[in-house]
This record gives structure tokens, sequence and C-alpha cells, in this order.
């Protein structure tokens, strides 16, 4: 095994640490997979995710059983945590996206490092999503009644909801992501199956790798499908949100109806996903040691990423305000009242402080590059976008223009278990994916050493 | 390095990968035709029943009319099932000593209805009505097929809202002038006919969610 460079040779402003060698980067990552002895860590972590997600099982028995009257759902507060963490997650997803597609056609080679946990991040992101609206349907073995096929009614889908845009903008996305995660890997199950010193391990990612020799021809239709994917992909990160935010902005309550709802929501997927790859890939990288792919710069630009979309969404909630005052119409200022000074303040302020007041510190240098700090802020980003969500549904919903049917609203204990348990479930499927699968894309980190860009002598250096 | 996959596999991915394509549609085809299938609407069921009454016989041999037995079926949503009595008016003169027919007589002295096996099902949460169809020119063998070919009732249509649709979506291909209504045999010989009857009868069949849903 060739050996590995020390850490402190890297520099700023370097996406991979110098002295590595193709056999280094492939031993480095193909180790976390092919190791015989699973790290105690990855059981701890594995485990509670676990419990969690049976968590989940037992509280969709119980929803099952007993209907959505479990849930704290009622008359003014029709969606309440179902769709909050929808939004939640669904949001979440999107970072993966972007990093994979857009990074990609941008050639930004920093991308390399994080986009194949991101796109797994994604994935599991929207797995835990497609279960709330599922659920919230209350008999969710009709769930094929949202499709468009030759039923024996005769009915079709009702094309002007857009909650039937939802239905299709969430599949088309996880079928892209799913493709797109698939078929970057298969390069890389080669490489595991070549190495895997099992007849198990041979057949399992043999099968993945579905043939795959290296060969010229291998490359070429492979680099095609993918830049096709990255294409087909790229207006999926703006299409799928501008979606979720139809099924507000299309309804006339007030504090939903609001045309700045897309790009706001947009910006704010972007940054709660930027938010959670960086929860996930600073643990990561100091549980697998990792420092040398996934460097501080990596973290910085994450950082920066952060602090630009937390900046267009202040920018949104500003406009929110602005427009209620200056519409002059008497329920969206009533709406913006009861957001500042009605029951659920302390949820406005505390997704003010979470989102736009934190993310400040992110101008600072030193800030960015203390992996901890992020860390933390990136807790609190994600809190921040909940919160988000909490008060545009929770607080639009319990006051509209009647006041006789004012009401409050709550989650109960089932209520919070659903979102602990779709927790549960994210963290046990990142748990499987880091221990059975390539957690960074080997193939592509073998790309940015030097010696990946070989130059005949006629050609001209770069 | 050995080869891991045998040569064949080369072949068997090719054809699991594009066969699955064949065999999902092939899956939902099968979905498609079981769920219009007999098996599940009991169109074409015969049902036992606690007495072997014949609309073959009756109509098509008897020539009674349709409305001898179900009264209300131009004035009400229920076509209406006859009440003992009707088959008495007849069955005091004839027949009344047969076998057959000793759970009638029982019915009638006892005053217990005979216990008849419902055939045409709709769900509870399906509003319907006899008396307008009737009355806006639709049959009845349109809906309930040649019941006077019928030693033992069954069901003709599926029943399905599909099928109800069907009708709603295009009255002019079923409509019948209201002289014919009753008729099991009639047969349109005017081309244009559905087309003024539906001007005609002033037809304007609903379509809404709540017309039948309410």
């Amino acid at each position: 095994m060739a050996q590995a460079p020390s850490q402190s040779e890297l520099q700023e402003g370097q996406i991979i640490a110098p002295g590595h060698s193709f056999g280094t980067i492939t031993d480095k990552i193909g180790s976390i997979v092919q190791a015989r002895r699973t790290p105690k860590r990855w059981w701890t972590g594995f485990l509670i995710g676990f419990t969690l997600m049976m968590l989940l099982f037992l509280t969709i028995g119980n929803l099952l059983a007993r209907g959505i009257g479990i849930w704290g759902n009622n008359a003014p507060v029709g969606w309440g945590f179902d769709i909050v963490n929808f939004v939640w997650w669904i949001g979440i997803g999107h970072a993966g996206t972007l990093i994979s597609a857009i990074l990609l056609l941008l050639r930004q080679r920093w991308r390399t490092s994080i986009n194949r946990f991101a796109e797994a991040m994604t994935l599991f992101a929207v797995a835990c999503a497609g279960l709330y609206p599922l659920f919230h349907m209350g008999r969710p073995w009709f769930f094929y009644w949202l499709l468009p096929y030759p039923n024996t009614m005769e009915l079709w889908p009702q094309w002007r909801s857009p909650l039937i845009w939802d239905v299709f903008a969430v599949t088309t996305y996880a079928t892209v992501s799913l493709l797109f995660w698939f078929i970057g890997l298969i390069p890389d199950m080669a490489t595991l199956r070549d190495r895997s010193k099992w007849w198990i391990g041979r057949v399992f990612y043999g099968i993945l790798a579905m043939g795959w020799r290296g060969s010229a021809v291998h490359w070429h239709r492979y680099e095609t499908a993918y830049l096709l994917l990255a294409g087909l992909a790229t207006p999926l990160v703006v299409s799928v949100h501008t979606v979720v935010s139809f099924d507000f902005a299309v309804s006339i309550v007030p504090g939903w109806h609001v045309t700045i709802f897309p790009p706001y929501f947009v910006a704010g997927a972007i940054y709660s996903g930027f938010a959670m790859v960086l929860t996930l890939a600073i643990p990561l990288r100091k549980m697998y040691k990792l420092e040398d792919f996934i460097t501080d710069t990596h973290l910085d630009y994450m950082a920066r990423i952060m602090l630009t979309t937390g900046l267009m969404v202040a920018y949104g909630y500003g406009i929110e305000l602005f427009m209620a005052w200056y519409s002059g119409n008497v329920y969206e200022k009533g709406l913006i009242a009861n957001r500042l000074i009605g029951p659920y303040r302390w949820f406005f302020y505390a997704l003010i402080a979470c989102n736009v007041v934190a993310p400040q510190l992110l101008w600072f240098k030193k800030v960015r590059y203390s992996p901890w700090t992020l860390f933390v802020l990136s807790l609190i980003v994600n809190l921040g976008m909940w919160l988000e969500r909490y008060v545009i549904i929770v607080v639009s919903l319990h006051r509209d223009y009647l006041p006789s049917s004012w009401g409050m609203y709550s989650g109960t204990g089932w209520d919070w278990s659903m979102y602990l348990g779709t927790i549960g479930l994210f963290f046990a499927c990142l748990f499987l994916f880091i221990r059975f699968l390539p957690v960074i894309s080997i193939f592509e980190m073998r790309t940015l050493l030097p010696e990946a860009h070989v130059h005949t002598e006629k050609e001209a250096k770069p | 390095m050995p080869q891991i996959f045998h040569r064949a596999f080369n072949t068997l991915s090719l054809v699991s990968i594009y066969g699955s394509v064949f065999l999902l549609a092939g899956l939902g085809l099968a979905a498609a035709l079981y769920a219009r299938s007999g098996y599940v609407t009991n169109a074409g069921l015969a049902r036992e029943q606690p007495i072997p009454f014949s609309h073959q016989h009756h109509v098509n041999e008897l020539g009674i009319d349709c409305r001898y037995c179900h009264t209300s079926v131009e004035t009400a949503g229920f076509a209406g099932i006859p009440p003992t009595k009707t088959c008495m008016n007849c069955h005091t003169q004839i027949w009344q000593g047969s076998e057959m027919l000793a759970a009638v007589r029982e019915s009638y002295r006892t005053d217990e209805s005979i216990p008849w096996q419902r055939i045409h099902k709709l769900g509870d949460y399906c509003y319907f009505n006899h008396s307008i169809h009737v009355a806006k020119g639709i049959g009845c063998v349109t809906c309930h097929g040649r019941v006077d070919q019928m030693p033992l009732i069954w069901q003709e249509k599926s029943l399905l809202m599909e099928w109800c649709l069907d009708c709603h979506r295009q009255p002019e291909k079923y409509v019948r002038p209201r002289d014919q209504i009753f008729n099991m045999t009639y047969e349109r010989r005017d081309p244009d006919e559905g087309k003024r009857l539906v001007e005609e009868y002033q037809i304007k069949s609903k379509m809404s969610c709540n017309a039948c849903h309410r």
C-alpha cells in the first residue's frame, strides 16, 4: 500500500492534499468499504439511526391503525408537521443535485470529493420527504389515484392542482437523482469488484458494476451519459422547489399568495441543503480521517454558498414584510402583525436569529476555516429552515380571513415521533451507504491529480 | 483474475433489463383487465334466489310489462321490488299448488318479505335516480340488458364509473323515444335521432362530481 501523505502539507485553496497517487486515493476510499472490521463509531451511529427508524415504523403502524387524527392537524391548520417536514426534507435534498449537476457543468472541480455523499443525502432526504404526503393521504394504499392511468372511474388527475404538479416534480426528481447517483457509481463499483477479497463482494459489486471493464468505449459512453443526466438534472434544482412553493403560492391564503415564493423557496432549499452537507461532511471526514480529500477549502466554499443563499432568504423575509405594507391589503398586514406579535411570534424571532443573524458570522474567514463552528452553524441553519416552514405554514393557516374560524396548532407526540423517525431513516440509510458504497468518488478524485492530465509533446501545456 | 460471472450473464442481464419493460407493461395490462372483469364487478353473475324467478318466462313468454312489478320506476329513484301481493295477484289463480311457489305462499301467509338477493348494487356513496333516466329517454335494456332472456336475473353491465360516464359524456348514442323505453328490442332507424332527442328532451347529463357523489 502506498504511503499516504501527511496532512500538514495541505495549503489553503488546495482541494486535495499533495503527495497522493492513484493508488493512495483508491486505497484510502476503498478501505472504508472493504475494511474487515466495522468501526465502533459506525455501529453507534447506525444503531441510533436504526432505533429512531423503528420509531418511524411504530408511528406509521399506529397512523394506519388509527388514522391521521393522531396528528395535531385540525380545522384551521389542515397542514401541520407533515407538510413542514416534507418541505424541509425536499429542501435538504437540493444541495446534492446542485453539487452534482450545476457544479459539474460549471467545471467546479472541488465538487468531486463531496458530490457522491451529497447525492446520497439527496436520495435519502427525498425518501423521507415522500413519506409525509403519502401518509397524510390517510389511505396511502390509494396513492396511485394521483397518477394518470386508465382507471375504471375514467378520471384523470386534476391538472390545475399544484399538488399534482408536486407529485410529478418529486417523482421526476427522485428518479433522475437515483439514475445520476447510480451511473456515477458504476466505475467505482468496478474498482471495488476488482479489489474485493471475498466472493460475495465480487458478486455484489460485480452486479452493480454492470460489466464495466474501463475500456475507452465504456468511458466515452459514461461521460456522455453523465453529462446528459447533468443537463437533465440542472433544471430540477430550480423546478422542484418552485413547484413545492406553488403548493402555497397558488392558494389565496394570506402569507402564501406571494409571487416571490418560488425563488425564495429555491434559495432556502439550497441554503438548507448546504447546511446539511456540512452537518454530514464535518463528522464524516473526522470519523474516517478524510481531511486530505474534504479539505478546509471545501468547507470554506460551502460556507460561502450558505452565506449567499442565506442572504437571499433574508431578502425574501424582508420583501414579505415590505409587500404587506406596500400592498395596503388588510389581510396581508394582519398576517404580518400576527407573525410579529401573535402567539407564534417566538417562532418567527427564533427563525430570524437562526437564518439571518447567525450566518453573518460566515463573513469571517476564521469562522469558515473552523470546522466545529461551521458544524454548529449548520445545525442552527437546519433548525432555522425548519422554523421557517413552520412559520409559513402554521402562522398563515391558524388565522385566516374569518376570525370565527381562528384556532391554534401544536404538534402531538406522534408528530414528533414521525419527525424523529424520518431523521432516523435518513441516518440509518446514510450509515449503510457509508459502509457499503464508496463515500467519495474514487475515479473522479484520481482525475484531480496532476498525472491524470497527460499531454503530448506537441500539445501546449495548460 | 478468473471471471466472476459466466458468459451467459451477458445475455441474461440484457434480457432481464429489456424484459422488465414488457413485464411491467404486461402486469399493468393484467391489472386493468382484472379491475374490469366480472370477477371484480360481478357482471354476468346470476345469483341463486329464494325462488327461481324467471324474467325470461314472465316478460318474454307471458308479456308482462316491467312496470307491472317495478311500479315506481317512472316516479322515484328506486324502481321498486314488488311485494309478495303482486305475485299472488296471479298465483292465487294459477300454479296455486306448485312446490316451486311454496315460499311465495309462505311469505303471503306470514307477511314476511321474500329474501331476494340484490343484483344491482351501487356504492353507498353514489346517488342514482331511475325516474330521471326514464323521463329523459333511456331504455331499461340500455343498462339492464336483455332481461327478457334471463332465466335468473344477472347484472349485464359493469356498473363501473367509467361505464356511467360513457353515457353521460355522449347521451346521444343511447337515448331513444320515450314510448320505446320498455321495449326490449328497439332498434334505431334514423341515424340523427340521438341528436334530435337530446335537443327535444333537453338532456343535460350531469358530469360534476356532486351529481352522483352528494
